[in-house]
């Protein structure tokens, strides 16, 4: 499984990580829907440096589409609740 | 739907917009190749944005501090002419001057960290188009058009997305410097015109409250430490002697 965090790269990880993924990431939606700073800041953190820490970084010369895009760290709760509002991040 | 299908989904989305395909299949490579060679330039700029506002930035630090030495400096002096008054105002300047500095100073540590993350991704970026270039060349050499639909399949949907997640990292980049720049063409201003902003204007009420409240607390410290100094008159007396600020 390849795993992108946005504006930083790409990692390889396995499916035990991609669980753990999946728990966080169903966690972070709550958070963001209660608006708690706190909770947002450390689990997007948390998040992050799981697949930093259990995943392997794609060789810069291997060229891969990315099955999962994760938010990019400075991500922050605003722009996250307009990612759910389905807005984008960034208007084109 | 989770955060991270939604992100999925906006940088596919992205990813769309950035590559037109032509009929044959090795002009699609040339021609994203042009179009990374172009988003490689936006990258360089993109650094050097931040660095000239970085130095800006830095510039308008240095000013600052020249002005809060000089404001010391006028405050003994008016003290020393019997002038308290006058040394009230300089120091309630040097407060609002020493909060504009710490402002400016976390500013240029946001702008490192942005410079660094930049550069960062112009090496990542330019490592993924020098690969391409190599795999393109191959591709052409070796395979018909009909095979070379094929065999750019999946590198060239790989390699739009780093161009679509590089183009978000200049974007967000762009709006940060963006918005510094903002803040730092005000403080020059009201630096030029000699009158810095009031700080405590900014804030809500508490917060505005609060920041009157250290400010007018440290002007009276240091008007209560430079008569010390100068050995002028009495002490006020919620001072203890000696006490620290």
């Amino acid at each position: 499984m390849i795993v992108r965090i946005a504006t930083e790269g790409q990692y390889r990880v396995g499916s035990d990580t991609l669980d753990k993924l999946n728990a966080i990431d169903n966690q972070l939606v709550n958070i963001v829907a209660r608006g708690d700073q706190a909770a947002y800041d450390q689990l997007l953190k948390s998040m992050l440096d799981l697949v930093r820490q259990s995943g392997q970084p794609v060789a810069l010369t291997e060229i891969v589409e990315s099955d999962l895009v994760l938010p990019a760290p400075d991500t922050t709760l605003a722009e996250a609740r307009q990612l759910f509002k389905g807005d984008g991040l960034i208007p084109d | 739907m989770g955060l991270i299908s939604r992100m999925s989904t906006l940088l596919k989305a992205k990813m769309s917009q950035l590559l037109d395909r032509a009929e044959d299949p090795r002009e699609t490579l040339d021609y994203s190749y042009e179009r990374q060679l172009q988003m490689l330039q936006d990258v360089k700029r993109g650094v050097v944005e931040v660095v000239t506002s970085r130095r800006r930035v830095e510039l308008q630090a240095a000013r600052l501090q020249d002005s809060v030495t000089k404001l010391d400096e006028q405050a003994r002096q008016a003290l020393a002419a019997g002038r308290e008054d006058l040394a009230r105002l300089a120091l309630e300047r040097k407060q609002v001057a020493l909060q504009q500095l710490n402002g400016l100073e976390a500013q240029i540590a946001d702008l490192e960290k942005e410079q660094e993350k930049l550069t960062a991704t112009e090496q990542r970026l330019s490592a993924k188009v020098e690969a391409f270039r190599t795999q393109k060349e191959v591709i052409k050499a070796q395979y018909s058009a009909a095979e070379a639909q094929v065999k750019i399949g999946e590198s060239l949907s790989g390699l739009s997305e780093e161009m679509a997640d590089v183009g978000l990292a200049v974007e967000r980049a762009q709006e940060k410097t963006e918005r510094l720049k903002a803040r730092a063409g005000a403080i020059d201003e009201l630096v030029a015109q000699g009158t810095l902003v009031d700080i405590t204007q900014s804030g809500d009420t508490i917060d505005r409250e609060l920041a009157k409240i250290s400010a007018s607390q440290s002007v009276e410290n240091e008007l209560a430490e430079l008569k010390r100094q100068l050995g002028t008159g009495e002490s006020p007396k919620q001072l203890k002697e000696g006490s620290d600020q």
